[in-house]
């Protein structure tokens, strides 16, 4: 398939569509996950949601993609408010709550996905697929579910903003400020909950938590600001949808969901690279810098305490007095005498008027603290 | 029974985070207008006294009392200054907008902070020493200065009565006289003040009023009276000595 093909091929164009807005519904919520530091919380949702898909089928005996999807919904709720309540009752972690609700779940989900396949019933087959996604089943009701959620979604952020940032921030505050906490809480638990239902057919059990934290943790790299890393994280996650399915679509028989995630990871070590701010190679390359001009700074002011000593400031010393500091390079003077902060003639340098007065500020401003 | 004004009315209290008691029946009755300081050994149960009255944990029993009524009708009246510890200040925001928080309460659900509540939050910053760093990234704050940005925070709601979490941990001279300066100043515009504190040379100079708690409320009342050997030896165990400059 050809790229023209691609724009105008109507189902490739739905699946688009919805692997698109379930990024970026992903990225908006996964933001506050993130943030909260719940990020293996979505790991555990989604694996806690696939005995709900098994069971909606056992009980129904019908492969309804809704019924199926309720199904998982409520189990992936039932295993949120377990592991919130072991971690308020228990003295247990609430890593530990997470690992176990996520083995037990999907364990009983694996078990009775077993005891499907060995079920009189033509219909069976096909369900193992919500374990990696399948995102070619995607039809255009699935898109329209998920914009409306995605839609109500943003709607109730956007109504509960100020109190989302301050739960995010500090919940102990928030509560003595007068807000019901839990509330505010199920809230945000639900929507995330939902979000992840909703990404199972496309992207599946197993991966689904990357779509969530993927997007958020390459966003909080670019920005300071809450709002920006929201819009970003969404962003990051609809790219990668679009460009997951594109790939997959290009490239005969890769399957959607593992591409689309291995996008957002890729926006990951991108963002964890090169950001301006917090990415680690503009960070070591502001490191390196800042050392050098500490160095020729602790040169100058050497110099300066020398140069003190005279009543001519540009009084020419002999290079050989500065072998006892340890800063002092043949290329550091070099530097120097470049800025004009210093004059080098055959073993002799001499203070000029502006390093003179380079040194005196330095040694000024490193007087005064910040705090 | 004389009808005198309580600030803070505790009966009974009793909190258990697990099964060992943390608080246990404690009464206290905190008056209008001081400038109180709670101290007491590690594991006392100080930060836990101040969040059972701002109904952050439930207490197994008692009951607390901000001026005669529960604290869920008096939230307004109460403004808290956590711990700086306890939260995260790699958050995505600036020293400005940890600050307007301080407005959230009185705005209620929904309703967002205007030009006012800039302007508030401005104010408190400029009163803590902190209107320079009002757009800077709360991540790259010293440890005194968070600690200010909370006090902001605390000053913007404009409450009757302030809770303080140890707000002297960590912080260097120059920002402890600040705050204290500060909390002095409250007092006098006839605030009432809590504040959980930790070096017991500073507090004959510093506070009016204070409690000794260890799991029990040891005693209560003010510092010229209650300050002494006796009940730091009771609280803090019997090897305990400390000078008191008088």
């Amino acid at each position: 398939m050809d790229l023209i093909d691609f724009f105008t091929n109507y189902t490739l164009r739905t699946i688009t569509l919805g692997t698109a807005i379930l990024g970026a519904i992903c990225g908006m919520l996964g933001s506050f996950a993130v943030l909260r530091k719940q990020s293996l919380l979505g790991d555990a949702i989604s694996h806690a949601s696939l005995p709900g898909i098994a069971l909606a089928f056992i009980i129904t005996g019908v492969k309804d993609p809704n019924l199926i999807l309720l199904g998982a919904l409520i189990s992936g709720l039932i295993g949120t408010f377990w592991i919130k309540g072991i971690t308020k009752r228990t003295r247990l972690k609430s890593d530990t709550a997470l690992g176990l609700i996520l083995s037990l779940f999907f364990g009983l989900g694996i078990l009775l996905l077993t005891f499907i396949q060995k079920m009189p019933n033509a219909n069976q087959a096909g369900l193992d697929k919500y374990l990696f996604g399948q995102a070619a089943t995607l039809v255009e009701q699935d898109v329209l579910i998920m914009a409306s959620v995605t839609g109500v979604s943003l709607i109730v952020l956007l109504l509960f903003w100020k109190e989302f940032k301050l739960l995010l921030f500090d919940p102990d505050y928030t509560k003595t400020l007068g807000f019901n906490t839990r509330f505010l809480d199920i809230l945000i638990t639900f929507f995330i909950v939902l979000a992840i239902v909703l990404g199972l057919q496309t992207v599946g059990v197993i991966l689904m938590s990357a779509m969530l934290l993927a997007p958020a943790a390459a966003a909080r790299q670019w920005t300071n600001n809450l709002s920006t890393m929201i819009i970003l994280a969404s962003i990051f996650g609809a790219l990668s949808g679009i460009f997951g399915t594109a790939i997959s679509a290009t490239q005969n028989n890769l399957s959607t969901g593992p591409v689309i995630v291995l996008i957002a990871a890729s926006f990951v070590l991108i963002s964890f690279a090169f950001s301006p701010s917090r990415g680690l190679i503009f960070r070591e390359m502001r490191f390196r810098k800042n050392r050098k001009e500490l160095h020729l700074k602790k040169t100058l002011t050497f110099m300066y305490r020398i140069a003190q000593n005279h009543d001519n400031i540009s009084h020419p010393h002999a290079i050989r007095i500065l072998n006892n500091f340890q800063g002092f390079t043949k290329k550091s003077l070099l530097k120097l005498e470049n800025q004009e902060l210093i004059s080098l003639s055959g073993k002799q340098w001499a203070l000029t008027k502006k390093g003179y007065e380079e040194a005196a500020s330095i040694n000024k401003k490193l007087g005064k603290s910040d705090d | 029974m004389i009808q005198k004004k309580y600030a803070i009315q505790i009966d009974d209290l009793t909190v258990a985070y697990n099964y060992k008691p943390v608080l246990w029946d404690i009464d206290l009755l905190i008056p209008e207008g001081v400038l109180m300081a709670v101290v007491g050994p590690n594991g006392a149960g100080k930060s836990t006294l101040i969040k059972a009255i701002l109904g952050i944990i439930k207490p197994i029993a008692g009951s607390v009392k901000i001026f005669g009524k529960p604290y869920k009708k008096q939230v307004n009246k109460v403004a808290y200054v956590p711990q700086k510890g306890s939260v995260d200040w790699d958050f995505p925001t600036t020293s400005l907008d940890v600050v307007m928080m301080g407005t959230y309460g009185s705005l209620g659900w929904i309703k967002r902070p205007g030009s006012k509540e800039k302007k508030q939050a401005l104010e408190a910053l400029e009163k803590v020493g902190m209107l320079e760093f009002k757009n800077r990234q709360i991540s790259q704050l010293s440890g005194g200065q968070q600690q200010r940005i909370f006090l902001a925070r605390a000053l913007v709601q404009n409450a009757s009565i302030y809770l303080m979490d140890e707000p002297f941990q960590g912080v260097d001279a120059t920002t402890e006289k600040a705050i204290i300066n500060i909390l002095k100043e409250l007092r006098k515009a006839g605030k009432t003040l809590v504040v959980v504190h930790h070096d017991l040379q500073t507090v004959p100079e510093y506070f009016d009023w204070v409690t000794f708690l260890n799991v029990k409320g040891i005693a209560s009342g003010q510092v010229k009276e209650i300050f002494n050997d006796n009940n730091l030896t009771k609280t803090y165990g019997i090897n305990y000595k400390v000078a008191i400059n008088k």
